[in-house]
């Protein structure tokens, strides 16, 4: 059959990485590379829904044009991007933190422990998503914490699932049996022997689970139930630009196409990094 | 045949039961009194009286915690605080637009990303499949809202082709039936494609995979060393056994379907429990919420069960390892 892939350089690597290296260096420069504050509105009359690449009347330039409130398009981007990959990020180390805890305490132990954990884990795989996240939203009062706290306590199981089956395939191995053997406890074997065997499959479903949360939150935002106008996040960008989709398309347009792109990058790195660890299943 | 069913049918009543009672512990644990929560902030003094006895707010946890279930088992799942609808009515008139909408797309986008995934697979490493995955890569990252506001921005604003909303136009009920059927396809056309193409590139990335891994299996290298036409070998042979990881991923799939699905209700208003759920949630009317969450883990708990029921149709092997 044919599809062999000849290994080499990995464009999906590369392209992955420059993007999100892209991304990162508009979200911690957004200072020096806008205009300054992200909900300022000049004139608010004079700079409403002005085309990408215009310049105002009073000489600002506007690179992706403005919104409805006569706001910079292209300030609250990159200022949206910091929320973007602060929230996805933290959600995700809280999402690694859990499921790492949940996977290896279930594949260490032994009898009913071990099977409580798995049936907790496979309870929640089955419950859909955002619904959980619509319903803790709805309880508490939004805000940037709640969002992180809600993506990282849903986002857990499929990390949970991995750790598990990996902790019990490396339990057979010789160097965990020589451990075991020599009297080393089980939090010692998890550490010193298990864990660093563990750390690249972690960090390609984080990688995978980065864009993942990026888009929730986004969709949160959207909904209005995550950040919360006037601050930026692109899901209330592309929530503001609804409405002016025949007038302005660049409202909702641009914010949606650096979701894309964030995604994709995080995508693409997650896959390179798998096929790193496992040549043979080249995808 | 019968008894694995039964103990899968079990399983899944005990997620829907995880749920509801997740429901009250949340219910319990979020600032303000559940009552108060459930009779809205409308409601008179006698109102919140009675929601508070019927709770048993009074009473040891425990006890309101049975009061809570057996009033859901009972189907007594309150009354809607925003439009003052019983909700077990508002949901049976929703679950089945959800149902619809969530089904065609999983066919389409199967259907589409199974193709996608053979053609990439026969033709695996030339420019046609890097384009191709690109091509999955990105409808894989959509947002499904965002691909849903652009191609209304398309097909609604410029092109004016097709309804942004709704289920049907507003003089459906008196047209003829043709002319209704036809109405329902068009407002159904957008909802459907949204859905379709934000799954087809994960579907199309998954077939491709499977396909690969196959890759100088043993009975594809009999198949061609007995003569058979490559293209033979690829879909009677590599595909059928690549399928049978598709359909567990069928079932896998589904809640971050239904997920996909609340957002694209939202955006084109599409009268199912999606979009009951969203505009429930902005309304603060809890019953409505905590009775929507439920019977969404019931609709992905019987399309579970259902794709466990398909996978062991098409690989023997999980029937007989069920019965076992």
């Amino acid at each position: 059959m044919p599809g062999d892939v000849r290994p080499g350089r990995d464009v999906r690597a590369v392209v992955g990485a420059a993007l999100l290296a892209g991304a990162m260096l508009v979200a911690l420069l957004a200072p020096a590379l806008t205009s300054g504050d992200p909900a300022r509105q000049h004139d608010v009359v004079a700079t409403r829904l002005l085309a990408p690449g215009t310049t105002d009347r009073f000489g600002a330039f506007h690179l992706l044009g403005t919104d409805r409130l006569g706001r910079d398009v292209w300030t609250r981007l990159a200022y949206g991007a910091r929320v973007s990959l602060a929230v996805g990020t933290l959600a995700v180390v809280l999402s690694v933190v859990i499921g790492v805890g949940v996977g290896a305490a279930a594949g260490l132990a032994r009898g009913w422990p071990s099977r409580a954990l798995l049936a907790l884990t496979d309870f929640a795989l089955a419950v859909p998503r955002v619904v959980l996240l619509l319903l803790l939203a709805a309880l508490w009062t939004p805000s940037v914490t709640l969002v992180v706290l809600v993506l990282g306590i849903t986002g857990w199981m499929p990390l949970a699932r991995l750790v598990y089956g990996e902790t019990r395939g490396l339990l057979v191995r010789p160097f965990a049996e020589s451990a075991l053997a020599l009297g080393a406890g089980r939090v010692r074997l998890l550490a010193r022997h298990l864990l660093p065997n563990l750390l690249t499959p972690i960090v390609v479903a984080a990688a995978l689970g980065i864009g993942n949360a990026i888009l929730l939150e986004a969709g949160l935002s959207f909904l209005g139930l995550g950040v919360q106008p006037p601050a930026a996040s692109w899901g209330n960008m592309i929530a503001a630009g609804r409405d002016a989709l025949m007038d302005a398309p660049w409202i909702a347009g641009a914010p949606g196409v650096a979701l894309v792109l964030v995604v994709v990058a995080c995508t693409l790195l997650g896959d390179a990094l798998q096929a790193r660890i496992a040549p043979q299943a080249r995808r | 045949m019968l008894r694995p069913l039964l103990l899968r049918a079990t399983a899944g009543l005990g997620v829907v039961w995880g749920v509801v009672t997740l429901v009250f512990l949340l219910l319990h644990a979020a600032p303000g009194d559940p009552a108060a929560l459930l009779v809205g902030t409308a409601a008179t003094p006698t109102q919140l009286a009675e929601e508070r006895r019927s709770l048993g707010l009074d009473r040891p946890l425990p006890v309101q915690y049975a009061v809570w279930l057996g009033r859901f088992a009972a189907g007594d799942w309150g009354t809607s605080i925003a439009t003052g609808r019983p909700v077990r009515i508002m949901l049976a008139d929703a679950w089945p637009a959800t149902a619809r909408l969530v089904l065609i797309s999983i066919f389409l986008s199967y259907a589409l990303g199974i193709g996608l995934g053979v053609v990439q697979a026969a033709v695996g490493g030339t420019r046609l499949d890097t384009a191709l995955s690109a091509a999955s890569v990105t409808l894989f990252a959509m947002p499904g809202y965002w691909l849903g506001l652009m191609l209304v921005m398309v097909f609604t604003y410029h092109l004016r082709l097709l309804p942004a909303f709704g289920a049907a136009g507003i003089d459906a009920e008196f047209l003829p039936w043709v002319a209704r059927a036809r109405d329902g396809l068009r407002h159904l056309a957008l909802p459907v494609a949204t859905l379709t193409l934000v799954g087809v590139g994960g579907v199309a990335r998954f077939v491709r995979g499977a396909m690969l891994d196959l890759r100088g299996s043993l009975f594809l290298v009999t198949a061609e060393a007995k003569g058979l036409a490559p293209g033979r070998v690829l879909v009677r042979h590599a595909l059928r056994n690549a399928l049978i990881p598709v359909v567990t991923l069928l079932g896998l799939s589904l809640p971050a379907v239904f997920s996909g699905a609340v957002f694209v209700e939202a955006i084109f208003a599409w009268p199912g429990v999606g979009r009951v759920l969203v505009e429930a949630v902005q309304a603060r009317d809890y019953p409505v919420v905590l009775a929507a969450a439920a019977v969404s883990a019931a609709l992905v708990v019987v399309g579970n069960l259902l794709a466990e029921a398909l996978a062991g149709w098409a690989d023997p092997r999980v029937r007989s390892s069920h019965a076992g």
